[in-house]
């Protein structure tokens, strides 16, 4: 059996793990065990990522991606994402928690001075608190709706992130029931974005982990090749260097490269969680 | 109301025992399920991929980035074009741009792809295509009509985007003829078109539909930034990409004084709440040879159409953005920023 191969066919995501594996919760489904003292990958700081934003826009980078861990808990993030909005459009995935109106006024005002957009990603994993506290930890579920209600005041609206932890948060009747939550926060926009989840990190011991079969072979691949993966358009930088995806960060197997230079060949699905992204047609972005 | 979540009578319990599990990282790192040693893990991390020297980086990068021969025929030189995007079934809107464009003095006129959809009798847009000797291409639309696809391939998540993108699919797909359907599997992906100036200046455009790397690719104002146009124009070997696909018109004139020109949408007007329909006019300055685009409103029956529509049983939702201009569907695709000039 051998291991198919994935190559980069433009590289047009660029991620980042700007919280590393901190983060201000320890959600039960975490994929990489973020927590407040998982030091696995660190905060990255503005001169870090200033300078991999200089290769990317050389490599013809469509559109940025932060995460953690927590990305309002790196002290730099406002900095950082203003360098970015100077280059291309943001997108930041975040639990709510940290969404003061300060800030929420702070970054409207980066999303009106940049020519590209500014979206927040905020993660609801139950669309009751009773769902959403089981997974994130209690009280998280009124504290992530109130950061909601911040950003909507400073006219800023999140894009909802739910993963599918609940065999009902991904059918037709759960989505609904998450855009009649977005109503009753007066959510003129409503836009949801949906996540399988994947089998690694906490979720493992939540739910088991990946059973033998569930590898790539390559036979599976699909007659016009690899290029619905992620993998092939997308990278992710962490404090440690270059990863292949936002998924495998907690596996060095997963590391391409120092620099993005030097990750734009071809990588090997041999990971389980690659299986995920095929059969359910997984891309982190929006 | 309640969420169903599985029964565990243990819950607090592991649940508890499960985050300090998690919040006992001090010192450790998390590989895979695994908890060791922090510089186990920065060890294993640092011997892993490639760390390449910089001439190694640099030719990487150019090769990367190498441009991609297209054996696409060039058409033209032409003075002046007329290009327009989806027509998504409006044939009020198709013909009111075929007069508008030979007013203008259009020498040719391009059309990229998306004839169905949304809109009243596909059977309609054929023959004005063909009389009037519109060049085609192909966008999704097409290719999911002739191939048989069971929906329109724009990826929609929410159900009620989905609802309404698979009924007016379905509406087009059981209209269209099978000769009407082999036509559109045999149109080009991509054109390339040649404009060129009164004292010689020629510029190359590259014609596609959602952007010259997938059919299917929104090309947002908001989410398609310059270094990106300027790599892919590179690659493309290009002066100009001209796209349709994400239903809104813009243009983006480069640093290298090349353009991305989004042509808008035949179909549906721009969620600005006007009822005029978009098009391109195109043609070279004269001294500069500069791409001069003209992004056209263009005034149409559009309540003929919403009749047609009516009595052709289309969503109410479908007619409201014809007689209004606010986009009612498909307003997932829109990112941050053009969703919130919206009403919906």
């Amino acid at each position: 059996m051998t291991v198919p191969r994935v190559a980069l066919g433009s590289l047009d995501t660029l991620w980042f793990q700007v919280a590393g594996t901190v983060c201000n919760l320890a959600c039960t489904h975490c994929f990489i065990s973020c927590s407040p003292t998982n030091r696995t990958h660190d905060m990255m700081s503005l001169e870090e990522v200033a300078s991999h934003l200089e290769d990317a826009t050389r490599l013809g980078v469509k559109e940025y991606y932060f995460t953690g861990g927590e990305p309002f808990l790196n002290p730099e993030m406002e900095a950082i994402l203003e360098a970015t909005l100077a280059v291309g459009p943001a997108s930041v995935l975040t639990n709510g928690l940290l969404l003061d109106p300060a800030r929420c006024q702070r970054l409207a005002a980066l999303a009106a001075a940049s020519e590209y957009s500014l979206d927040l990603r905020v993660s609801l994993d139950g669309y009751t608190a009773e769902g959403h506290d089981a997974i994130r930890g209690e009280g998280t579920f009124d504290r992530a709706l109130e950061g909601i209600r911040h950003l909507h005041a400073a006219g800023l609206e999140p894009v909802i992130t739910v993963t599918e932890v609940y065999d009902d948060n991904g059918s037709v009747a759960g989505k609904e029931r998450f855009f009649s939550l977005m109503r009753e926060l007066d959510i003129e926009h409503p836009r949801l974005k949906m996540m399988p989840v994947f089998q690694i990190g906490a979720e493992a011991e939540r739910r088991g982990a990946y059973e033998s079969w569930q590898r790539l072979r390559d036979e599976d691949a699909p007659a016009d090749g690899w290029d619905h993966l992620q993998c092939s358009t997308c990278r992710m930088v962490t404090d440690q260097g270059v990863w292949v995806c936002p998924i495998l960060v907690n596996e060095p197997s997963g590391k391409m490269g120092d620099r993005l230079a030097d990750t734009l060949g071809d990588f090997p699905l041999a990971h389980p969680a690659c299986w995920t992204c095929h059969v359910y047609g997984v891309t982190c972005r929006t | 109301m309640s969420q169903r979540i599985p029964e565990d009578p243990d819950l607090q319990a592991r649940r508890a025992a499960q985050r300090a599990r998690l919040a006992a990282h001090r010192g450790l790192a998390t590989w895979g399920e695994r908890l060791v040693p922090l510089a186990t893990f920065q060890a294993a991390s640092a011997r892993a991929g490639r760390s390449l020297d910089s001439a190694a980086r640099d030719a990487a990068v150019a090769s990367f980035l190498a441009p991609r021969s297209d054996p696409t025929p060039v058409e033209g030189p032409f003075r002046r074009i007329a290009v327009c995007g989806g027509v998504y079934n409006n044939h009020y809107a198709l013909a009111a741009w075929i007069t508008a464009a030979r007013q203008r003095g259009a020498e040719a006129l391009y059309c990229l792809g998306d004839l169905g959809g949304f809109g009243p009798s596909p059977h309609k847009v054929w023959p004005l295509l063909e009389e009037h000797r519109v060049r085609v291409s192909q966008g999704n639309y097409e290719q999911s009509l002739a191939s048989g696809r069971e929906d329109c391939n724009c990826g929609y998540t929410d159900p009620r985007d989905n609802h309404f993108a698979r009924l007016s699919y379905e509406y087009t797909a059981q209209r269209c003829s099978a000769a009407f359907k082999q036509w559109m599997g045999e149109l080009p992906e991509r054109r390339r078109v040649a404009l060129h100036s009164p004292s010689g200046r020629r510029r190359e455009l590259l014609l596609v539909h959602g952007s010259p790397r997938r059919v299917n690719e929104f090309l947002f104002e908001s989410t398609t930034p310059a270094p990106y146009l300027e790599a892919l124009l590179d690659q493309q070997q290009a002066d100009a990409v001209l796209c349709t696909h994400s239903g809104l018109h813009w243009h983006r004139p480069l640093p290298s004084g090349r353009d991305l020109v989004n042509v808008g949408v035949l179909g549906r007007p721009a969620n600005d709440g006007r009822t005029e329909v978009w098009f391109a006019l195109l043609e070279l300055d004269e001294p500069s040879g500069d791409l001069q685009v003209e992004l056209c409103p263009l005034p149409y029956d559009h309540l003929a159409l919403a009749t047609e529509m009516r009595h052709e049983r289309l969503p109410e939702e479908f007619v409201a953005t014809i007689e209004q201009g606010w986009w009612t569907t498909c307003l997932e695709i829109l990112p941050a920023r053009e969703r919130a000039r919206g009403r919906f």
